[in-house]
């Protein structure tokens, strides 16, 4: 069975329909990339699967179960994670803290344990300590841990952002343009990370991404959006040779 | 690093207590000297109940990053119903240091109960919302203080919102809250000590709460709500857990305000609007988020006008001077570069340096 399902999901604000008949199979440990010019309804497609949005139609299943309509936690604790397009880290708050945020539902002390300081407590905070500095390491933050989030470089903000995600122990993760505002450099590097994350956490990845060498790099299976609705799918050598595909990005 | 990072948060934390109790050693010396006016006197207690205004208001306006106008509401709550508590009690419950202590758990009840209930429609709106509705609490709650009348006699309580007269109490009732009077012969179980006692308390609530777990989660709620949502943070349930223990820790300062007065009236001066944006300026003036600072400036503060009382009718010119110069020294970018060249960081520092050289 496909990790996720999405059929014929749409929405619409007013008598704007921004995703109609919109559908995804997703299998365990692919790496899929979602594509298409801007406006085409991409992040809304993100929004939908991550309950930021409800749909108006259609029905969206994570392992099975049907998570349509539910609400962004619900849905975090059921298995998705997601980076942001404009990043939104915890900005005052340090880098380990973030990734801590992150933790928040897996290692648990109620408000009064924390008040008093119980022994629970100083045991449940060290063990977030070191799963937050071994998620950190992975992704070479470890020496910024105690820096404030809003104070590294562009880059390892992007990092942070799926350190914080991967916290939050998810079965799928959901990265929003990862490489926007990168250079060369650092979008290889990224697609490097982004395939240790795949290999080392069997993590199923779902990305939005407008640079093609990444996502012709990395991306097993493509989807391409144009206005609202599916231009064409499948494999990502032939996708991206599509003439359908190069004049919705480029015009007759 | 992670160690040197635990302390210095560690350290930073001891260095408030410490500092509250140091005040409170060198205060009580002074006293025990005579050394103390008695206007001083008379401010100890009243100074600790701001501290703890402070600081609790703290915990929504920095910690929780929503705007409150209606702390002196839940002050209100806190004063009115633990001074209730204690009248009732004054016989059954002799032992003055037992009778407060369960004051202050009924006045900390009653700031979370008005707390919880105010905050679970407001807080699940985003934007001023809280605001404008704790504003207009503070003063509902002020005004319908003042017409209530509750009177206790031998067939038990009666309660009107008309006169005294309306009570229709047997002979030998007395009467409890006396509308637009308030509440007569409180037993004055403030102590300076005491309000100490509860200020390390409130430091002690707040302090480990912003370094815990729940704290964690507060904070990315303040920094960012919609990646909090997204890593699974409950949005209004921390929300309202800042903004309840907030609310509780001023009924708290209500109790010890209640006490130290023999008579306790709803007036704009004490429970009014003025009183909530005052705090709100110990907050803000002390740093957004800044426990300690918040403490400073609430002392300063109170201090301020009463020193510099011999200057009359320029007092809260002066006042108004200092305000604004404390915001030009911490937020315009002059006044920090001079806090950079001139703190004792960097002196030191550049004695360290000259040394060497």
């Amino acid at each position: 069975m496909a990790l996720l399902e999405v059929k014929e999901l749409g929405i619409s604000f007013g008598g704007l329909r921004a995703v109609d008949d919109f559908h995804l199979t997703i299998e365990e440990g692919q790496l899929y990339g979602l594509i298409g010019p801007n406006g085409a309804g991409k992040t809304t497609v993100f929004n939908l699967l991550t309950g930021v949005y409800k749909p108006t139609d259609g029905y969206i299943l994570l392992d099975g179960e049907n998570i349509t309509g539910k609400k962004t936690i619900e849905i975090n604790q059921h298995g998705i994670a997601r980076t942001f397009q404009n990043i939104r880290l915890f900005g005052d708050l340090t880098v380990r803290d973030n990734v801590k945020a992150g933790l928040h539902n897996h290692y648990k002390y109620s408000a009064l344990t924390g008040i008093l300081r119980l022994p629970k407590y100083y045991k449940v905070e060290k063990e977030m300590d070191e799963r937050a500095m071994e998620l950190l390491k992975v992704f070479d933050l470890d020496k910024e841990a105690d820096y404030k989030a809003s104070n590294l470089p562009y880059g390892k903000q992007r990092k942070l952002e799926i350190a914080r995600a991967l916290a939050t122990d998810p079965k799928l993760l959901l990265l929003d343009e990862p490489a926007a505002g990168m250079n060369p450099n650092e979008t290889q590097e990224l697609m490097n990370t982004i395939r240790f994350v795949r290999d080392e956490f069997h993590m199923t990845i779902l990305l939005i991404e407008h640079d093609m060498k990444l996502v012709s790099g990395i991306c097993e299976q493509l989807t391409v959006l144009n206005f609202g609705q599916i231009l064409t799918e499948g494999e990502t050598s032939v996708v991206l040779n599509d003439p359908k595909v190069i004049t919705a990005y480029l015009g007759e | 690093m992670k160690m040197k990072a635990l302390s210095k948060n560690t350290r930073s934390n001891l260095i408030t207590y410490g500092m509250v109790v140091t005040a409170y050693v060198v205060m009580e010396i002074l006293l025990k000297a005579g050394m103390v006016s008695s206007l001083l006197r008379g401010l100890l207690v009243p100074l600790c109940m701001y501290v703890i205004l402070a600081v609790s208001l703290n915990l929504v306006v920095g910690i929780s990053g929503e705007l409150s106008l209606g702390h002196a509401g839940f002050m209100c709550v806190g004063a009115f119903s633990s001074a209730l508590f204690s009248l009732c009690m004054k016989e059954a419950v002799p032992a003055g240091a037992l009778r407060f202590f369960l004051a202050i758990l009924i006045g900390a009840a009653a700031g979370a109960l008005f707390g919880f209930l105010i905050g679970v429609p407001v807080l699940r709106l985003r934007g001023d919302y809280l605001a404008i509705v704790t504003l207009a609490f503070g003063e509902i709650i002020k005004n319908v203080v003042n017409i209530i009348f509750l009177g206790r006699d031998v067939n038990g309580f009666h309660i009107s919102i008309e006169d005294a007269f309306s009570l229709n109490m047997e002979p030998g009732g007395e009467v409890l809250i006396n509308g637009p009077q308030g509440i007569t012969g409180t037993p004055q179980d403030s102590s300076f000590f005491i309000g100490i006692v509860l200020i390390l308390i409130t430091l002690f609530v707040v302090i480990n709460m912003v370094n815990s777990r729940t704290g964690r989660a507060i904070m990315a709620i303040r920094d960012n709500r919609i990646a909090a949502e997204s890593v699974g943070i409950n949005v209004t349930k921390y929300k309202l857990l800042a903004f309840t223990v907030s609310a509780s820790l001023a009924g708290v300062a209500g109790v010890l305000y209640a006490h130290n007065l023999s008579t306790l009236a709803a007036q704009p001066k004490n429970f009014g609007y003025n009183m909530s944006i005052m705090i709100l300026v110990f907050v803000v003036l002390g740093g957004i988020g800044n426990i300690r600072g918040s403490i400073i400036a609430a002392v300063v503060l109170t201090l301020l006008p009463e020193m510099l009382r011999s200057l009359n009718d320029y007092r809260m010119l002066m006042y108004a001077v200092v305000l604004i110069a404390t915001m030009i020294f911490t937020s315009s970018p002059g006044g920090q570069a001079f806090r950079e060249r001139y703190s004792l960081k960097a002196l030191i520092g550049r004695k360290n340096q000259e040394k060497e050289a």
